[in-house]
């Protein structure tokens, strides 16, 4: 490893130099969409805007943020995201710790009653029509409820689970725990990393799904930053082609204004990204663990 | 519940005394009980209720009153005249999303593997991680901005290399879908699907690279003689979980990406397909039929993919 051949050389260089591109490639677009919402509207539509905005304004966040249809959506994205992995993660640690317990009567039938679930599934439409049955579309809980418990988080936490010393268990008990006590005193508080990935990749999940809602909730005030974003993606792309068609009227509109319908829609994509944005760089060494635990289940 | 008590019933008759010990250790029960009646409710009413494929479903009667026709739905969509385009679009598809994004990520990590350079490989790994915690509809907004022809990018960049002189339309030729579609789950997936590669990769015995070093072999060498043989059997289950996953060709990312009606010919798959029919036009027994269909396929593909796995000693199950 101390003297490298001119082969190795040429190799490294060519690793280097594609990493470097692909590390462009990555973040290339993102960043672009980025200088894209502090740029001028009507300046953009001039073309040339890569690496850097010409005219910096806050004009496009300013009117994201005074939209309160917007605000709205991102209030639900957050309440959606918090409900939903708090009560998920809850009721799928319950679960999991009851299925650790060796006295529990039924637990390896129960366990195939889970595995099952996990190869099979009934799709999407008898899956749409149970929910319709249930009387919950429109609701806030269409989004929490259906996903709360998932059988693969379940296994990773039992795994887990057996994995704490049974010494800890044991001696609460003698101390007159009950089960439940043993549970929310012991078992959770040490469970901490376990935890922290699940809820990551749940938080994730919440947060991104655009589909859950645009399926199940007609509501306007109850759809999500993300689903909100997609119609609003989605009739950009529309005008477009319909500016393509050759009517100039869109042109004509869009010169009142220093903002266009793109620049509004690369600020709210960075409103909608930004929570994620944040979060992710810094529980890296979560989510790489988390990765592997699931793998090895495989 | 019928279910779940005819299975207690079961590991009754095994033990006399189990009803009492089941009563007695009710508080372990009720952990566990809720989060089965979930599973029945959410999970396994929907898989009894893909036997509405062989009725004519009606909202009005629902699933007990409505009438049942055999396989017309399955006979009316092998005929139907999209058939043959959805197949091919998701065979398509899958596959060229299988040939070129299932070694990507390898290629990925055995090139991050030869970075000394901490600081570099981590910013790398981070940067690539990135585009996977973006939600669908945030990669169709980025992709439709880079390849717009108001500006995009990347018309702008062939544009001023004096490639082209008017700006492509990307998104509405149906020629560029395909690429773009694989284009785009690759950008998404590259950097976070390599973490188990790297990890596998950081298991292989350094003393193999040692020696092989000794004998003269270069570092590509060693790439491929080396740590590519020493991960093979990880390569090998995340290769048949692939396969199994063959038919979901990117349902969000079509759905997202494919919003003008021009690339429907070469757009709509198998899920698609049944989410246009089903839950656009209410044809539910006809969709439910469509995926069922698709599910028979994933799970002989999955059969499959293992049986050509064991042969060679790796095998999922």
């Amino acid at each position: 490893m101390v003297h490298l051949s001119t082969g190795d050389r040429v190799l490294l260089t060519v690793i280097y130099a594609l990493l470097l591109i692909l590390g462009f490639a990555a973040f290339y677009p993102f960043w672009n969409a980025t200088v894209i919402s502090f740029n001028e509207g009507l300046d953009t539509v001039k073309g040339g805007i890569t690496f850097w905005p010409r005219t910096f304004t806050l004009e496009n966040y300013r009117i994201v943020f005074e939209d309160s249809r917007l605000v709205n959506a991102f209030v639900i994205s957050v309440l959606r995201t918090a409900a939903g992995t708090f009560c998920g993660m809850l009721a799928t640690a319950i679960f999991a710790y009851g299925m650790t317990r060796r006295e529990l009567i039924g637990r390896k039938y129960y366990m195939v009653f889970c595995i099952v679930t996990m190869y099979f599934s009934g799709g999407l439409i008898p899956s749409f029509l149970l929910i319709r049955e249930l009387g919950m579309f429109d609701t806030f809980w269409v989004m929490i409820v259906p996903g709360l418990i998932s059988v693969w988080d379940m296994i990773i936490f039992r795994t887990f689970f057996l994995g704490l010393p049974a010494g800890l268990e044991e001696s609460a008990k003698v101390d007159g725990s009950s089960n439940w006590g043993v549970l929310f005193r012991i078992v959770l508080p040490l469970s901490g990393p376990v935890i922290a990935t699940l809820s990551l990749f749940t938080a994730v999940y919440h947060w991104n799904d655009w589909f859950t809602p645009s399926i199940y909730i007609s509501n306007a005030d109850l759809l999500p930053i993300q689903t909100k974003l997609q119609q609003i993606l989605n009739s950009n792309i529309m005008s477009e082609q319909m500016a393509q068609l050759g009517s100039a009227a869109q042109g004509r509109l869009n010169k009142m204004r220093t903002v266009t319908t793109k620049s509004l829609s690369m600020a709210t994509m960075m409103v909608a990204t930004l929570p994620i944005l944040c979060v992710y760089p810094f529980v890296q060494k979560y989510f790489v663990k988390g990765v592997l635990v699931g793998s090895l289940k495989e | 519940m019928a279910l779940i008590e005819t299975r207690i019933a079961q590991a009754n008759e095994k033990k006399p005394s189990g009803f009492v010990r089941f009563i007695r250790q009710w508080d372990i029960q009720l952990m566990v009980l809720p989060g089965l009646l979930f599973l029945l409710v959410f999970s396994y009413i929907p898989m009894y209720g893909v036997l509405m494929a062989f009725q004519d479903y009606s909202l009005f009667k629902g699933f007990f009153a409505s009438s049942w026709v055999g396989f017309k739905h399955f006979e009316m969509f092998f005929r139907a005249p999209e058939f043959w385009s959805v197949m091919r679009n998701t065979v398509v598809i899958s596959l060229l999303k299988l040939a070129v994004g299932f070694p990507a990520p390898i290629l990925l990590a055995l090139m991050l593997n030869e970075i000394r350079s901490r600081v570099f490989k981590r910013t790398i790994q981070t940067i690539s991680y990135l585009p996977h915690f973006l939600s669908w509809v945030i990669v169709s907004g980025l992709v439709s901005s880079l390849l717009s022809t108001e500006n995009g990018s990347l018309n702008m960049l062939l544009q001023s290399m004096n490639l082209i002189d008017e700006p492509i339309h990307f998104l509405s030729l149906p020629e560029y879908f395909w690429s773009i579609l694989v284009a785009t789950d690759v950008w998404k997936e590259i950097g976070f699907s390599s973490i188990v590669y790297l990890a596998a990769i950081a298991g292989v015995d350094p003393h193999l690279h040692e020696a092989a070093a000794v004998d003269g072999a270069s570092r590509l060498r060693q790439m491929f003689s080396i740590t590519l043989p020493a991960i093979m059997p990880v390569v090998v289950v995340f290769f048949i979980l692939a396969i199994g996953n063959l038919l979901n060709a990117g349902f969000e990312n079509i759905l997202l990406l494919a919003s003008n009606p021009v690339l429907r010919d070469v757009s709509d798959v198998l899920d698609t397909y049944v989410y246009r029919i089903g839950i656009q036009n209410s044809r539910y027994s006809y969709a439910t039929a469509a995926g069922l269909f698709k599910a028979i396929i994933s799970v002989g593909l999955l059969v499959v993919a293992n049986r050509i796995a064991r042969r060679s000693g790796n095998s999922l199950w």
